[in-house]
């Protein structure tokens, strides 16, 4: 690390396989058999509500906590016993962490400091990896004098200047407002991609997860519940936590029978085929239902008044008051164009495999 | 003064909602008021300083004026006691080693216990809080027989840093608290930990710098406790400052030098009070 040039690539990309990790804090499981590999150079969200044990993973990864039980490998290399300081790997607090007292450009250069890297190395390094995160021009700033989308800047370039073997990021956008989180998002995930580093992103917000990820890691209670592309998290939920954590669902009471499910007469095909006959909700996608305005539309299962429209930009979202319930409709602007709150409108189904739940199980990721 | 400040102004929001004539009277009324009362302690504390510095500039003669007092200081040798200037020294010897002594095992000490042990956090402050409760007396009388035993050595006065540090505790420990609560002590070692530092380096690098201001009051109030210390050097026949002052008063009633001394001493922790809240803010301001 001393002699080489110091480049932005970093050196090769390694695995990284959670095995059988678990962890308690008193009578809390906060981890239960955790398995997890990250490929070379991957970016895998986890995901999941507060409290499922998404920190309490990346802490035993960067080895600020002990597991109960379970092994780490990076690079082949198991890490499980060594000492956080010694893992080599780099991480993005949640809440701001640069050092107060040190400048942009001496926060950056710390761990190259503690390498025993010499002054003018250090220096030059530091001040790449600021020109990455865009912030060279703040080099002698101090932290507080940064808006908090820097400070997480900074926090990236300074995990990133000791070339890591891991990068490791604990919801580092949770503190922005919305629209310095969406792009810092993207930079995050550009800057990812340019050193080509395996990384764990943890955060409880699914737009985020979906954005960034290779793969996603749906969690809960400890476990993950499925890992997989994002397109196929949202479009192929392995359970009901998955399809209500993960984008909206109309929750519509059906019929299951014979590997299918009717909901207000329409039948659709179920994503598990061994879901026993009887009463469940099943739950739909809002960009599965369809709006048709109808103003002579006697009343039925599929007729309803539109409540609201809500303006997305290239899509909109309607609420249609059913009578016994209310179902969300996404469809493309230009659709929803002749709708308006009070009209009357028919509805349709598309017959995409759905995932149905208990009836009475409770809703989980409510989202605004 | 802030005490005084926040008087006048914690009500001023209830009073925000009423019609203007009343707020703006109100306002004047607490206005008034804390004048008032920043006047009253203002004379209070300032008229026995004012006082004490008239003695030590009075003359031979009543009501004449004369700066005797103040040379004395540095020759003063009273009948029966130690040349004044040895226990000035003495005072500051202990002073500095006190300091020293107490930031060294309480800055460490609390930095671990807030990252490793919190559980200890809670007994951690009752013990320091501790030599407060306890009077005085009641420590010379425990104190007493291990200092006797001691004694055999003829052990100078600066033996008296052991109990000093033990009495500074409750001060050092609000201080550096205070400090440690102001940052957020876990994630700033664990940014440094996961960036490869050792937990001495933790401490030393990451948190002590952003302790900065909080161990300068540390530093100010064990000074400043040392600095007028009676009760427990008095008790265990060691001669401090303080004792010194008292010895020569009863030897030589009115003796100018207690007065110009006494005067000394309070500038000299005045001056240190500047220094180090100079040295405090310089570096806010920086940084
Ligand atoms: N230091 C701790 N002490 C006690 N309980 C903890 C501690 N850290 C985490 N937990 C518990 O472990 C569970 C998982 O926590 P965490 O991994 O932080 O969740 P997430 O990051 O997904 O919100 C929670 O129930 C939390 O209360
Ligand atoms: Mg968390």
């Amino acid at each position: 690390m001393t002699a080489a040039p110091l480049t932005r690539t970093a050196r090769a990309a390694v695995e990284v396989r959670l095995e059988g990790l678990s962890r308690h804090y008193g009578p809390v499981v906060a981890l239960d058999h955790l398995d997890l590999t990250l490929a070379p150079g991957e970016l895998i969200a986890l995901l999941g509500p507060s409290g499922c044990g998404k920190t309490t993973t990346l802490r035993l990864l960067a080895g600020l906590e002990d597991a109960d039980t379970g092994h780490i490998t990076v690079g082949g290399r198991d890490i499980t016993h060594v000492s956080a300081a010694k893992r080599d790997m780099g991480m993005v607090f949640q809440a701001y962490s640069l050092f107060p007292h040190m400048t942009v450009r001496q926060n950056v250069a710390f761990g190259l400091r503690l390498r025993k890297v010499n002054a003018a190395q250090r220096d030059k390094r530091a001040l790449e990896m600021l020109d990455l995160v865009g912030l060279s021009v703040q080099a002698d700033r101090y932290p507080h004098q940064l808006s908090g989308g820097q400070q997480q800047r900074v926090a990236l370039a300074r995990a990133l200047a000791i070339e890591p073997q891991v990068l490791l990021l604990d919801e580092p956008l949770s503190a922005l407002d919305a629209k310095v989180r969406a792009q810092l998002r993207d930079e995050i995930r550009r800057i990812q991609l340019e050193v080509g580093i395996t990384t764990l992103f943890v955060t409880h917000d699914q737009e985020e997860a979906l954005a960034i990820a290779d793969r996603v890691g749906v969690m809960r209670d400890g476990r993950l519940e499925q890992l997989a592309p994002p397109t196929e998290v949202y479009s192929r939920p392995a359970t009901s936590f998955v399809a209500e954590f993960v984008g909206l669902s109309n929750r519509l009471d059906g019929e299951v029978k014979g590997g299918e499910v009717t909901v207000r007469g329409i039948t659709l095909p179920l994503v598990e085929r061994d879901v026993p006959d009887g009463r469940a909700v099943a739950l739909i996608r809002p960009e599965a239902v369809g709006l048709a305005s109808d103003a002579a539309a006697e009343s039925g299962p599929l007729t309803g008044t539109v409540i609201a429209v809500t303006f997305l930009g290239a899509t909109s979202r309607v609420t249609v008051d059913l009578g016994d319930t209310r179902v969300l409709a996404q469809l493309p602007t230009s659709d929803a164009t002749t709708l308006t709150a009070g009209g009357r409108v028919t509805l349709t189904i598309r017959r995409d495999p759905v995932l149905v739940s208990a009836a009475s199980e409770p809703a989980v990721g409510e989202e605004a | 003064m802030a005490a005084v400040t926040s008087v006048g102004e914690t009500p001023a929001p209830a009073a925000a909602a009423r019609p203007r004539g009343m707020h703006a009277n109100r306002k004047r009324r607490l206005n008034a008021y804390r004048y008032v009362v920043f006047t009253i302690f203002g004379l209070f504390f300032l008229l026995p300083m004012l006082a004490m510095l008239r003695f030590s500039l009075e003359g031979a003669k009543l009501g004449t004026w004369s700066g005797a007092a103040w040379k004395q200081i540095a020759s003063y040798q009273g009948e029966g006691v130690p040349p004044l200037l040895s226990s000035i020294e003495i005072t500051m010897e202990l002073a500095v080693i006190t300091s020293v002594v107490t930031l060294v095992l309480l800055v460490p000490t609390m930095i671990w216990v807030r990252l490793r042990v919190q559980w200890l956090a809670r007994t951690m402050e009752f013990l320091s809080l501790l030599p407060l409760t306890i009077p005085a007396i009641v420590l010379v009388v425990g104190l007493g027989s291990i200092y006797n035993r001691i004694q055999h050595y003829s052990l100078s006065a600066l033996m008296l840093s052991w109990v000093y540090v033990i009495l500074a505790m409750p001060y050092a420990y609000r201080a550096l608290s205070a400090g440690l609560n102001a940052i957020d002590v876990t994630t700033l070692s664990e940014a440094a930990r996961s960036l490869g530092g050792s937990w001495f380096t933790v401490m030393l690098r990451v948190i002590v710098p952003n302790m900065r201001q909080a161990i300068l009051n540390a530093l100010l109030l064990t000074c400043s406790l040392v600095l007028g210390e009676f009760t427990i050097a008095f008790l265990l026949l060691y001669n401090n400052l303080s004792v010194e002052l008292y010895s020569i008063s009863r030897n030589t009633p009115n003796a100018g030098v207690i007065f110009s001394t006494s005067t000394a001493a309070l500038l000299f922790a005045f001056l240190l009070l500047l220094i180090l809240s100079y040295a405090g803010r310089r570096r806010r301001g920086r940084g």
